[in-house]
């Protein structure tokens, strides 16, 4: 790809892809802008024209906006402690040499292949139902009141069931880069009288920064606009309308695009604030 | 100090015993080699003085105290890896002060002890770099920082010049050698490179498939090796082996004669054939001689100024008086 030639060649052959990318984002993104202009009732009236910022005023002080980003950075911030603290130890645990190691590591990925509506559902029914959940026997068990999981503890719930489903990535990637420290330094460290807690905090968790910040970096994205295991449980109520559910629900509950458009707009402002606080915390980590 | 013993050590992984039973022990001070060819267990016999690897059976002490379950830190003992293992993340002052942090010393000693450490190694301009900012012989040096600041009973080193180019594998086997002399510090080194062994040792130890096969000074390994295994291991070029009936002459069933101890003539002398590759040095020149009839090649040396060319046939003469005979076992014959 050095001389003038292979790189316009390049170039246009790489061309097609990049236009479809373009049109991809673009269009989308270009008709929520277009429709957070608007007001816009499909099954009251279609088209009712231009609005100027009427539709972001109103969804700004909406009562549900400020509790629904609250709840959106809960759940973002719970599910990233979670995995990334259980993962860097999931990961240290399975590059152990052990019995079954294959079979283990596979059991622990397993949770990844489950889908978000399925997995939520298991935990609703099986785990946290307050009459028949496994949860609910074990505290009976105990001797303990059943927790009604998904009303009393709702937040907790879903940051629970989510993490379990992102837990497993975080692991791996967590396992990949463990596999890859050089076992010369830890024993350099254990002849220079670290005992194991320091050879942890010294030798190991620098060596995973990189990796924790793409564990960090990619969650954040994905997590930003869960959905499915907040429709299928609590459908929103006690405290658990993110963002997306409460765009969710004037678009299609209220019928309300215009509205809803205008919600996605803050969507994007509130992804792009979350991802700069992240790159100023640890971007620093990749480069280097 | 720095004296360690090993007493009927052995190690096993699984069912391969790596090291059968040994003996071995290095006085206080004295700069020990281990030599032999690769995977014949020298890294895993540092690594059990190390305590990085526990013995499969018998005991080592450190200044007559039993060390065999004391773990690597309270071992009093210092590494310093092949691969330098420094710690990344970490700037070179940081490196170097790690061990001395571990063991909680006071800051201001922390400082004056890395920076006494840092001008011995003209490492001052580098303190605040990172390791991946530094040429191989800075990081070999750094490495050797971080091992003298704790003050060790004893140095260990595993092959450290092997990943360095030839002229500063020189200069370092200097400097640890001059480091030795000033420290008197006890020094185990392990390498490949019979030339290191020669060079720096007050004790070689060789060693083939776990078995030490000679201990000795670097002389005594020279002139009086205990059987052809150390024979043909010590020296460069190595020694030529003649079998047969020209080695009946001297009753034994091998002799060996080094290439500097063979005279060339282009008239006379007992043993002839025809001059092969010449290798020039400047100051020696190694001639591979072909058919003589004794074997395959015998290597000479002879002075940078001999000049024989290719296909021509000359004469040699062994020097008797330092050959070495072996019996069929190999082993040497007085
Ligand atoms: N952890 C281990 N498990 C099983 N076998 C091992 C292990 N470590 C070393 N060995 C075996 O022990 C033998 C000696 O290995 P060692 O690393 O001590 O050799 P070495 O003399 O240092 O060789 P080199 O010069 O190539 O570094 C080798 O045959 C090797 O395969
Ligand atoms: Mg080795």
């Amino acid at each position: 790809m050095a001389t003038k030639a292979s790189r316009s060649a390049a170039r246009l052959m790489m061309a097609p892809a990049v236009v479809l990318l373009l049109g991809w984002m673009l269009v989308p993104l270009t008709m929520t802008i277009y429709f957070s202009f608007k007001k816009y009732l499909p099954l009251r009236g279609g088209d009712l024209g231009w609005v100027g910022f009427d539709n972001y005023a109103r969804f700004l002080s909406s009562s549900s906006f400020w509790p629904s980003v609250q709840a959106t950075l809960l759940i973002v911030g719970g599910v990233l402690a979670i995995t990334v603290v259980f993962g860097v130890l999931l990961a240290m645990l399975l590059d152990q040499p052990m019995w079954g190691q294959g079979v283990v590591r596979i059991l622990v990925i397993a949770p990844f292949f489950v889908m978000p509506t399925v997995s939520a559902l298991v935990w609703k029914n099986m785990f946290m139902d307050p009459v028949n959940g496994l949860f609910a026997h074990l505290w009976k068990a105990v001797g303990a009141e059943p927790i009604a999981w998904l009303t009393e503890a709702s937040l907790p719930s879903i940051i629970m069931i989510v993490s379990w489903q992102w837990l497993p990535f975080a692991t791996l990637i967590l396992l990949t880069a463990i596999q890859s420290l050089d076992s010369e330094q830890l024993e350099a460290a254990e002849m220079d009288g670290a005992p194991p807690l320091k050879r942890f905090g010294y030798i190991i968790l620098p060596h995973l920064g990189r990796a924790i910040t793409v564990v960090v970096l990619i969650q954040t994205i994905f997590l930003l606009s869960i959905f499915a295991e907040i429709f299928v449980t609590t459908q929103g109520s006690f405290g658990t309308k993110t963002l997306t559910y409460l765009i969710f629900q004037r678009v299609l509950e209220s019928q309300n695009v215009g509205l809803g458009s205008a919600g996605g707009v803050y969507a994007i402002i509130l992804a792009n604030i979350v991802a700069i606080f992240l790159m100023r915390i640890v971007g620093k980590n990749l480069d280097a | 100090m720095g004296r360690i013993t090993l007493d009927k050590v052995t190690k096993s992984f699984g069912a391969v015993e790596v090291i059968p039973p040994l003996d071995l022990t290095i006085e206080d001070g004295e700069f020990a080699v281990f030599v032999g060819p690769s995977g014949c267990g020298k890294s895993t016999l540092l690594r059990l003085i190390a305590g990085l690897e526990d013995v499969s059976s018998g005991q080592i002490r450190i200044d007559s105290q039993d060390a065999t379950a004391v773990p690597p830190a309270k071992r009093g003992l210092a590494m310093v890896f092949q691969s330098y293992a420094l710690y990344p993340h970490m700037s070179v002052r940081k490196n170097i002060a790690f061990p001395l942090k571990m063991a909680k010393m006071d800051p201001a000693e922390i400082t004056r002890r890395v920076e006494a450490a840092a001008s011995v190694l003209n490492l001052t301009d580098y303190l605040d770099r990172r390791p991946g900012q530094l040429s191989g012989g800075q990081r070999q040096r750094v490495a050797i920082g971080r091992s003298i600041v704790r003050e060790p009973a004893a140095f260990l080193f595993d092959e450290p010049l092997s990943n360095l180019d030839a002229a500063l594998r020189v200069g370092m086997r200097l400097e640890i050698s001059e480091l030795h002399k000033r420290l008197a510090t006890t020094m185990i080194y392990v390498t490949h490179d019979q030339v290191e062994a020669m060079t720096m040792a007050d004790k070689i130890v060789v060693l083939q498939a776990g078995v030490i096969e000679q201990v000795g000074s670097p002389l005594e390994l020279y002139r009086t090796p205990r059987n052809k295994f150390v024979a043909g291991f010590i020296g460069s070029p190595t020694m030529n082996f003649i079998e047969g009936p020209e080695a009946a002459k001297y009753n034994a069933h091998t002799v060996g004669i080094r290439p500097e101890h063979i005279d060339v003539s282009e008239t006379e002398g007992p043993w002839s054939g025809v001059v092969g590759v010449s290798e020039h040095l400047g100051s020696d020149t190694f001639f591979h001689i072909h058919e003589t009839g004794l074997a395959e090649t015998i290597t000479v040396r002879a002075g940078g100024e001999v000049g024989f060319n290719h296909g021509d046939r000359i004469h040699l003469t062994p020097r008797e008086d330092v050959m070495h005979r072996f019996d069929a076992e190999g082993l040497r014959i007085e």
